[in-house]
Parts: structure tokens; sequence; C-alpha cells
């Protein structure tokens, strides 16, 4: 007889956990011939606010980690999802996907990681100074992270949402990745990655929802920072850009070029300049 | 109320006023677009006082919807057609060529800045002027070596800026805002402060002399109306603001759907924090510079005042003490310390904050110190015993008003000190340098003054945190802000 297979519950991820969504609420993911792959979470504003929470709390111990081990931490993840290779081929093949683009997504995220690990102790350099100042004083500019970050991945790729998030996290952001409601379970897997990784809790939270339900809450809480978003939806990104300006928010729009060549470009669009003065003298 | 000393018991300084014998203003300004001063189309003219005396100084055109319009029409051909053709080497020229006819008419400047804006003579002279100067001066340099500060980019220029300033440094701003945006290779519309018109429409003379092409700068004059106008036109790419955050979030709401580009340089509650390890009369000087420098009116200014509660008493005495000497007066006098208030709505506004800071149940203190009659005046002001929660300490006020709250541990003062929406700067006030570097990177602020405050460069680049906007301006990091990289 044949064995049955053990399905995977797929849930959010808060703050380190794996809690189902609160409003008990869930979205279906089929296959292209309508088979159920499996039940999706999907979250709600107070699961996002939630979220908020974690990332907030997970801040100060993040961005005060040295970039070192931020570096270590990420070149972690490259590591965690080298290992479970096989098991992202199969889950965006059972979207659809060829095997060999799956492949081809999989081997690029990690590289990419690994892009990303190396960046983290050296983007400072690249965008600080010291700054030639007409009176007797020393006086120099560093890059800070912005804070917390929504992240809303719209884009084309199972992995595109990876590549937002780490280029935010590597700056010492904690982030709140909304994931593309077509690749949902890559996601969520991915989260599995994240927490085998030595991830501080909180630092990356990952949410599955229904389409535009969480864009504007994200826009319009105050305590978000910034949003990175890639879409090609004119519409959605002008609502979020004007609810945005309820705390100053800051918006990064990421285009589908810019997200799929290496650059440390996202990084410091997700950083403050901080300028120091002290006088100079005996 | 701890005891404090009585000045000006026998001695005064006699007046010494700065002479406005050599300035010549005009009773009527026009409009300055594509290079020529002309008339309003709906032919509105609006007066511009002088703060310390009420007095009419000039009648300066209203621009329109129209007058945008033509003004923004100009800066687009110019860019178009005349300014991108220019090498970038030719453009700094006459940037430079700017810096250099401001530091030739600087004195001249200085005395209308003062005049029409109420601050000290001795500030306009000695900070705004050259200071506006030395920006023009140090981003001609950089006209034609953009490519050496981003490598492995092409940065290009964005296209046409409207540019809105404040009335707190008006040529100053003018300054920071024009300067990077042509020698990014961009071409302007600026809007001044309906208050504070005069020097930069001096400016647009010399831009004039200058012979910089017609329509790369236009300068046209308003209150928030024509400032919107120019916001919302669509052949406006990039928009700079500097004000309150009130009207950046307006202006954030309005080119939600455009992809025009945006610079916010918005309020501040910046927090000035002092260790019982400060040497203490020189972060009494620096707290004093720290607020009532330009009476007050800087978004940067260190309007909350954390003191080490092991020092509080004698803190706020030899405070006191030396709030008492400051003169208040006459903006032309050289002995002057803080000048007129900038308008009538401005002096209302600080009115209306320290009537809800004594009725939050803050102790108000103001010195003795004698206010002209005519003229909107406010005399130095501190607020003891506030608490986080008040709206002294929340808000910003925008005037010579300092509210003290003390602390004991670091962290504690690192919480207050952060605890406000805002993020433009602080201050830290200790003799110990790892502590320093600690606050440094605790403050959630675009700018920190170690053992100094309110001091400004423009290799220095300037700008906030959280609510007091994004982008930066002055420095390599300034240039981010008119180019596409």
């Amino acid at each position: 007889m044949k064995r049955l297979e053990v399905l995977k519950t797929y849930k959010l991820f808060i703050n380190g956990e794996f809690p189902r969504t609160e409003s008990g609420r869930y979205l279906q993911l089929k296959n292209k011939s309508g088979k159920l792959i499996a039940n999706i979470s999907s979250a709600s504003r107070k699961d996002f606010r939630n979220s908020v929470v974690a990332a907030r709390n997970a801040f100060d111990n993040w961005s005060n980690r040295t970039p070192f081990n931020r570096g270590q931490i990420i070149y972690r993840i490259a590591e965690m999802l080298e290992g479970r290779k096989s098991q992202f081929v199969e889950e965006i093949m059972s979207l659809g996907i060829s095997k060999h683009t799956a492949l081809k997504e999989i081997d690029n995220a990690i590289d990419f990681t690994i892009y990303i690990a190396g960046w983290c102790d050296k983007y400072q350099q690249i965008i600080s100074s010291v700054n030639p100042v007409s009176t007797s004083h020393f006086n120099f500019s560093f890059a800070e992270p912005m804070g917390v970050v929504g992240i809303i991945s719209d884009n084309n790729s199972p992995f595109g949402f990876l590549r937002l998030m780490l280029s935010v996290i590597a700056g010492g952001n904690c982030a709140i990745v909304v994931a593309n409601e077509k690749y949902p379970n890559v996601a969520i897997s991915f989260s599995e990655v994240l927490q085998t990784s030595d991830l501080p809790k909180g630092v990356v939270n990952i949410l599955t929802a229904k389409k535009n339900e969480l864009p504007q809450h994200i826009a319009t809480h105050l305590d978000v920072n910034a949003i990175v978003i890639a879409t090609n939806n004119d519409k959605e990104l002008s609502e979020i850009k004007r609810s945005s300006s309820v705390n100053v928010k800051r918006v990064i729009s990421v285009s589908e070029t810019e997200l799929n060549i290496l650059s440390p470009d996202l990084i410091l669009s997700t950083q403050e300049i901080k300028t120091t003065w002290h006088p100079i003298g005996i | 109320m701890p005891k404090s000393i009585k000045f000006k018991t026998n001695w005064d300084y006699s007046p010494a006023p700065e002479s406005t014998s050599h300035i010549r203003l005009k009773k009527k300004y026009e409009l300055f677009i594509n290079g020529k001063f002309i008339p309003p189309i709906e032919n509105k003219y609006f007066e511009t006082i002088n703060p310390a005396n009420e007095e009419v100084i000039a009648e300066v055109a209203l621009a329109s919807k129209k007058d945008i319009d033509k003004a923004v029409q100009s800066a687009k051909n110019a860019y178009e057609k005349v300014w991108s053709k220019i090498s970038p080497q030719e453009k700094g020229k006459y940037i430079f060529r700017i810096a250099r006819m401001i530091q030739e008419r600087a004195r001249e400047f200085a005395v209308v800045e003062s005049l029409n804006g109420g601050k000290p003579i001795r500030e306009s002279r000695d900070i705004d002027i050259p200071l506006a100067a030395n920006h023009f001066f140090y981003y001609a340099g950089w006209a034609d070596k953009l490519k050496y500060a981003f490598p492995n980019k092409s940065p290009k220029s964005i296209g046409v800026c409207g540019q809105i300033i404040p009335w707190n440094f008006p040529l100053l701003m003018a300054a920071w805002k024009i300067a990077p945006a042509l020698a990014c290779g961009n071409t302007v519309v600026l809007k001044p402060a309906e208050t504070t018109p005069l020097t930069a429409m001096l400016l647009a003379e010399i831009i004039q002399e200058s012979e910089l092409p017609d329509g790369v700068v236009n300068i046209v004059n308003g209150g928030g109306e024509t400032g919107a106008e120019i916001v919302k036109h669509k052949n406006v790419d990039k928009i700079a603001f500097t004000g309150s955050t009130e009207v950046g979030k307006i202006i954030q709401t309005i080119i939600a759907d455009t992809n025009k580009k945006l610079t916010l340089e918005l309020g501040g509650k910046a927090a000035q924090i002092v260790f019982d390890d400060a040497p203490i009369d020189q972060a009494v000087e620096g707290i004093i510079n720290g607020i009532f420098f330009n009476q007050g009116h800087v978004c940067c200014a260190g309007s909350r005042l954390y003191v080490q509660e092991s020092i509080y008493e004698i803190f706020i005495r030899k405070l006191i003490d030396r709030m008492e000497t400051l003169i208040v007066g006459n903006p032309l006098d050289k002995n002057t310390d803080i000048g007129a208030i900038n308008s009538k709505p401005q002096l209302d506004k600080i009115n209306y904050y320290l009537k809800i800071g004594q009725t939050e149940g803050a102790e108000i203190f103001q010195t003795n110190c004698a206010i002209p009659k005519k003229g909107y005046w406010c005399k130095p002001t501190l607020f003891l015993h506030t608490s986080q929660s008040h709206r002294i300490i929340q808000e910003e006020i925008f005037g010579p008003v300092l509210a003290v709250q003390t602390f004991r541990t670091i962290d504690e003062a690192i919480e207050k000190a952060n605890n406000t929406p805002y993020g433009l700067s602080a201050g830290i006030w200790t003799d110990k340098g790892s502590k320093i570097f600690h606050l440094a990177k605790k403050l959630r602020a675009g700018v920190i003054w170690a053992n100094t405050f309110n001091k400004f460069d423009p290799s220095s680049p300037f700008g906030g945190y959280k609510e007091s906007g994004f982008g930066r301006e002055g420095g390599i990091h300034g240039l981010t802000s008119y180019l596409n990289l």
C-alpha cells in the first residue's frame, strides 16, 4: 500500500516563532490543475502589528551587532539554504514552474545571499566621510539603519522577497515581509531557514496574506520607518506613498531590473546618514 | 527658583548700530522669471515689513498659478535647451561667480537680512551670508567632478527643481537649495518664504549680473498657495522643501501619484544632554547658543535640556545668570544677542505655547531684559519642572523657549531624548570621549553636536531622521538629492 505523505502546515513567522494567524483565516494555494497544495495563513492587521512590535524589540540588538557578525549570520543563511535546496526546488515546482527554472532560482538566491553577506562590513566605508569643515571641528558622517522596514514583494520571482529582505537586514534594519501571494509556501519555508541561522528573533518576520490587504496598514503604521516595495502597479505604489506621509515614512521603490542586479544600492537606500561634530583644541 | 545675579544695574552698552546708509532697496520687487524682472500676471503685490518696527520695507510681487506656470516653463526650456548643453566645468564657473558676487556684496546682504527677518546683525554678518557664499563656492567645484563622487554610476541631472524655503535663514536656505541643484545640472524655481523675500531678490540681481543663462534660476514670491502650485506643477521633476513637518506631510501626499523626487528638511525638537562631568561654563554657553541663536527660529535648535540630576541646581543657576546678560532688541545693533521674532503669527504661536506650558504645570522663567515697544519680541524663556508628555516637550515652538528636565542614568537620557517624533539633531556635553561615541550612536538624529552646537558647514551633511524629514543637504551626500543615480 502506498505510504500517505505528511503534509506541512504553513503558518506565519513572527518573532522567531510560527504562529497561526490570529484571525483564523486561510488562503488556498493550488497548483495549475487546481489541486490543493496547502492552506496558507491569511495574516491580519493584528498579525502585522504584532510583527512590528517584534521587529522594534529586535532592532536594538540587531543594529548593535558588529557588522562582521551580521555578515556571518547572513552567510549562515546561505549555508542553510544550500542544505535545503531540494526542498525549495520541489516547492517551486509544485507551483507549476519547470525544474530548470526552479534550480536557477534557488542557486541565484544562495549566491545573492553570499554576495550580501560580504557587504555587511563594507558598505559603511563607501558611504561614510570625514568632512573638511572650515571651523576647528572634527566632523564625520556615517550610515545607520532606518529602523523597522516593511517589505512588499510583488514581483515575478519566488525569491524576490529575499533579495529585498537581505539588503534591508544587512544594514542593521529589522523587517516585516509580506510575501508574494503567488509563492507563499516558498517564503514560509524560507523562514525555517532563518530560524536555524542564528538570526535573532524578530529581525525578520514573514507574513502571507491576501494581496492588497496589508500594504495600507504598513503605510499607516507609526512605528514603521520605511517601506521597500517592488511592484509594477503604479496605483498601489501611489496609495502607499500617500499614506506613508503620516509619519514621513521613507518609500523606496525597487524596479524589476534593480532587483536582478548585484549591487549594494538597496543596502544604502535603507540607511540614514548621521553627522557628528566635535571641537578640536587643547 | 535659584537666586540670580542682577545685571544691568550700573552699566549699559552704548548702542552700536550697523549703518544702513549703503542699502538701496527698491520700493517694489517683481518676479524673476527667465532672467528678467517681470510684473505678476494678476498684478497683485504684498507688503514685506521689518519685524523689529513693523514698518513696510517694500512691495513684493505675488506669484499666481499662471506665473508659476511661466516660471516652470522657463526653467524647463532652460534645462532642455541651454543648461544641459553647457559643459560641467562651465556650469561650475557660473556658480563660482555667484559665490564671489555674494562675497562682494556681503555687508549689504547682512543688513537686508536683519532688516527683513529680524535676526541680529552679528549673526547675519558672521554666519548666514558667509555660509551662503561658501555653499555656492563648495558646490561650484562639484559640477565637473560628479563621476568621482559616485564610482560605477553615471550620475544624471533630474530636470526642473521646485524649491520652497523657510524664513529663518532666507539667503542661506536659498544657497543650500540652488547651489547643489545647479552643480548637478538642474534648473530651479525657488520660492522664498512669504515674510522674508528680500535677500532672495538681491540674489536674483546677482544671478542676472552673473550672466547665468536665462531661466536656469527663477525666483517667485508668495505664500502657501504659491508653493502648492510649484509642488503640483506637472513639469517639476523634483521638490526640495524646508519647513514645518505639517506642510512636509502635505507635500508628500500631494506628489504621491507622481514620479517626482522629494527631499524634506522639517521640524525638530533637539535634546541637549548635559552630564555631570561636563565643563559646566562651556556647556552653559552651548545651551544658550543652542536655543537663543536666531531667536530659536532654528529647526535644529536645542529646545529640550536634559541635565544630570547631581548638577541640576548649579547648572540652572548659571544658565539663568547667563540668560540675564542676553540683550534683546534692535537687530541692527551689534550688541544684540536676540533680535525680533520673525512675524506676528510666529509671535502668537510662541505666546500660545507659553500659555500651554504654564497650564500644563511647568514653571516659567523669563529674563528681566527690556524689550522695544514696537515690533515682535519674546524674552528668553525657560520652562522648569516639565515632563515628557508636556506639549512644550513634544512639539516644536520655534522660539527662544527652552524646556528643562533632569535625568539620572545615561539610558534614561537616551530614552527621553529619543522620545519625540522628530530626529533632526542632538547635543551631548561631557568630558568623556567613550560616552560621546556611545550617545552619538544611540541618539536617533541626523546631526549630533558633541561639546558644541548649531555649527554648519557646506561640506557637512545636514538632515533628519523620522519626522524631521529625509535626504541630506551639504557635503558629498547632498549631491544625491539632485541626481538620478
